[in-house]
């Protein structure tokens, strides 16, 4: 318990401001986008066989998401989320961690679901919502969870998983686990409120979480210079008194070694790290928007230069860990498997009327009980109006 | 059994739940070594420790946004709201994430662990946010239990069942009557069902509904119109979500008529729900209009505390305009 406050700076006798820019923040870049990597660079724990699993991950990230957009498109799907051009950022982060780690994001980062091995029928199940989606049903595509694979379900409220993290964090110290907790944000989201919250908690209260920003520019329509007007998201991180790490976004080998670094010292410091990846969201926000209202082709041209995919992927032709062969291959039957899997899961039966009322608590009150009775009374007289659930039950 | 007025007994609760879960966690603004501006807390932090019981930065969304990763993880953390007028910047995580949590997974998680305690309600000089009652914007909230005792045997009991009840539960402490309201409570472990009304009081003629501090009002209003001969069914809701319809109902099929009483204001405060509801349920045998007397539709005001509130005069009126309809 202490309420000091003490001042290291200088002392001066005239007015001064000081600003952002007395504090510089470094980047962190290893891999170059010829697949060559900067000299001096301190690599990430990472052998052949995790490497060749974080390509393929990618890579399936990349086909899901052309694959899912073309069926909404094709209105197959009510909606969906690509994360075109950031898939480094997720997938990067869930490999800096352990399994055991809890996961939260916000909903661009599928990415760090597909390399914990969440299946493709259980995506598919989520997106169109049928009984064999492990959410019931009940929310929209995207929102995806496990607890097998400690990734916490996704909600619509931006931002409201960042204090959540921190208090899963401080659990995780205080049952004494070897594990942390890495929550995901965009720049648009850390303005609200609970980023605040959160950040200032886990700085507090001391708890091992890694708060990891995707700076992508843009929030929806909004640029980042309407969002703040500080030094992006990691200035901040300092004023909480959170270690910080600023890294290339789109460079695979910088994100895992900030992650696994940014573990270490949570687990060992019993605090929290901020880190802001850099990257630009290549595509739509979602497919219910369009980019073309609000910024300019040349813009979106520059960043499809810096592919995060190609980037690796030139990178493991240097290792000599990948070839072109296993490149046309592996995204050949990737498409096929995801277009068979659309078939199938489009098909499948919705939820049970009876899924209306389960979970709302433990078990249904009495109240909802009744009002379940009165729905299926009610199909029961008008089936034709119900085609999904009438008969079934 | 011992005497303990409700501040007692509320912090004999935590520390029955505490010494029985090391999970059981006690945080919020000023609850660490101090104990809590109303002493709720005290002595918990020197006896858990202060990794168990601790102040938390003057932050509602984070306390509750902290609250319900722990819940989630598997903690039981009891976060504490310092006043209910208060609560609003948390009403997000409370609404959006504590009440949909388990729904939304699929049951994949949940925070049915998590119990939220606050003083709410007027009657100390309050002014607008020293008083408030907010039940009922979270009783339009699925999936959250809201519990408010009236005494401190009522206060013990039900926070130690919301504690252990397997769904996110706010618990909300009449404060006027902390110090105010003592009683006999045992000192061992017990639990009141959360989800059931009590009925304090039999009788024939109405049936008088409230909860939390107004049931002393109701009390003293069931007293003077007994004396004018009128018997009255005096009933303490204790649950506000989920209700117990059946007991209220069960009580109006007997009297035939109902009068409801809540310090909120009236427009779609919680008593508006239970009138409806008992209109559908007990429609032919309602032989008066159920009354509601409840706060005025303002904001609570600090001089006129006396003339805003439901007192026990307004609801004795409201008591002979229901009889003699
Ligand atoms: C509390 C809240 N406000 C508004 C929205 C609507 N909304 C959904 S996504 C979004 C933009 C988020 O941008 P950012 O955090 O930068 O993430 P990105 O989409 O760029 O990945 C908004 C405003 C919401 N879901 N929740």
């Amino acid at each position: 318990m202490s309420s000091e406050l003490y001042n290291d700076g200088p002392v001066v006798h005239k007015p001064t401001f000081i600003d952002g820019s007395s504090v510089e923040i470094p980047e962190l870049k290893i891999l170059k986008q010829n697949g060559s990597v900067y000299e001096g660079s301190d690599m990430p724990e990472m052998d052949e066989a995790l490497a060749v699993k974080v390509y393929k991950t990618l890579a399936f990230h990349r086909v899901l998401d052309e694959r899912m957009v073309a069926s909404q498109r094709q209105g197959r799907l009510s909606f969906y989320m690509a994360a075109l051009g950031e898939e480094a950022a997720s997938v990067g982060g869930a490999a800096g961690l352990k399994s055991q780690d809890m996961i939260m994001s916000q909903y661009r980062e599928q990415g760090a679901l597909m390399f914990r091995g969440f299946s493709l029928e259980n995506f598919m199940n989520q997106m169109f919502s049928n009984e064999k989606d492990l959410g019931k049903g009940r929310q929209m595509p995207i929102h995806y969870g496990s607890s097998e694979l400690n990734y916490m379900t996704i909600s619509s409220p931006l931002g409201t998983q960042i204090p959540q993290a921190t208090g899963y964090a401080y659990g995780q110290k205080l049952q004494g686990l070897d594990e942390v907790t890495l929550c995901y944000f965009g720049e648009g989201a850390a303005s609200e409120g609970d980023f605040h919250a959160g950040l200032n908690m886990a700085a507090v209260q001391e708890a091992p979480v890694i708060f990891f920003c995707r700076n992508n520019g843009y929030a929806i329509s909004t640029p980042s210079d309407e969002q703040f007007r500080g030094n992006g998201i990691a200035s901040r991180g300092v004023g909480y008194g959170i270690k910080t790490l600023r890294v290339d976004g789109n460079d695979i080998l910088a994100v895992i070694k900030a992650t696994q670094t940014a573990r270490t010292y949570a687990l060992k410091e019993n605090a929290p790290v901020l880190i802001e990846a850099m990257s630009y969201r290549l595509g739509a926000h979602s497919t219910s928007d369009d980019p073309s209202g609000y910024r300019t082709r040349e813009e979106e041209e520059k960043w499809q230069a810096n592919d995060p995919i190609l980037r690796m992927k030139n990178w493991m032709l240097l290792q000599g860990w990948w070839d072109e062969e296993q490149e046309k291959s592996l995204f050949e039957t990737l498409r096929e498997k995801v277009l068979a899997a659309v078939k199938v899961s489009e098909k499948i039966d919705k939820p049970h009327i009876d899924t209306l009322i389960t979970d709302v608590y433990d078990v249904p009150s009495r109240q909802l009980t009744a009002q379940l009775e009165q729905v299926k009374a009610h199909i029961n007289k008008y089936p034709e109006a119900y085609p999904f659930t009438a008969g079934k039950f | 059994m011992a005497q303990m007025n409700m501040l007692h007994a509320i912090n004999n609760a935590l520390d029955i739940a505490m010494d029985e879960d090391d999970s059981t966690l006690c945080f919020g603004e000023d609850v660490g070594h101090f104990g809590g501006v109303f002493r709720a807390t005290s002595g918990l932090q020197d006896k858990y420790g202060k990794l168990r019981c601790f102040n938390t930065p003057l932050v509602e969304q984070g306390i509750i946004g902290f609250a319900n990763g722990l819940a989630s993880q598997g903690s039981r953390p009891i976060a504490e709201i310092q006043f209910a007028d208060y609560i609003f910047p948390a009403f997000d995580q409370i609404v959006n994430e504590a009440a949909k949590f388990r729904y939304r997974s699929g049951n994949e998680f949940d925070v049915g662990k998590l119990t939220i305690r606050s003083p709410y309600g007027g009657g100390i000089a309050g002014g607008l946010y020293h008083s408030q009652s907010p039940e009922a914007y979270f009783a339009h909230t699925p999936g959250l239990k809201v519990v408010i005792p009236r005494n401190p045997y009522q206060a013990k009991g039900l926070l130690l069942a919301s504690i252990r009840d397997d769904n996110p539960v706010i618990f909300f402490e009449p404060k006027r009557l902390y110090r105010a309201s003592v009683g006999e409570v045992p000192t061992e472990d017990y639990q009141l069902p959360l989800g059931k009304a009590e009925i304090v009081q039999t009788g024939s003629d109405i049936t008088l509904l409230a909860w939390g501090a107004q049931m002393e009002i109701l009390q003293k209003a069931a007293d003077l119109a007994t004396n004018d001969g009128i018997s009255c069914e005096v009933i303490d809701l204790r649950s506000i979500l989920p209700w117990d319809i059946e007991t209220i109902a069960n009580s109006v099929l007997k009297t035939g008529r109902l009068l409801v009483s809540q310090e909120a204001p009236l427009t779609a405060g919680f008593a508006s729900e239970i009138a409806a509801t008992i209109q559908q349920e007990c429609f032919l045998h309602l032989e008066s209009p159920v009354e509601r007397v409840c706060g005025l539709d303002t904001p609570y005001p600090l001089a006129l505390e006396k003339e805003y509130v439901a007192d026990h005069l307004k609801i004795y009126e409201a008591i002979k305009r229901s009889i003699n309809y």
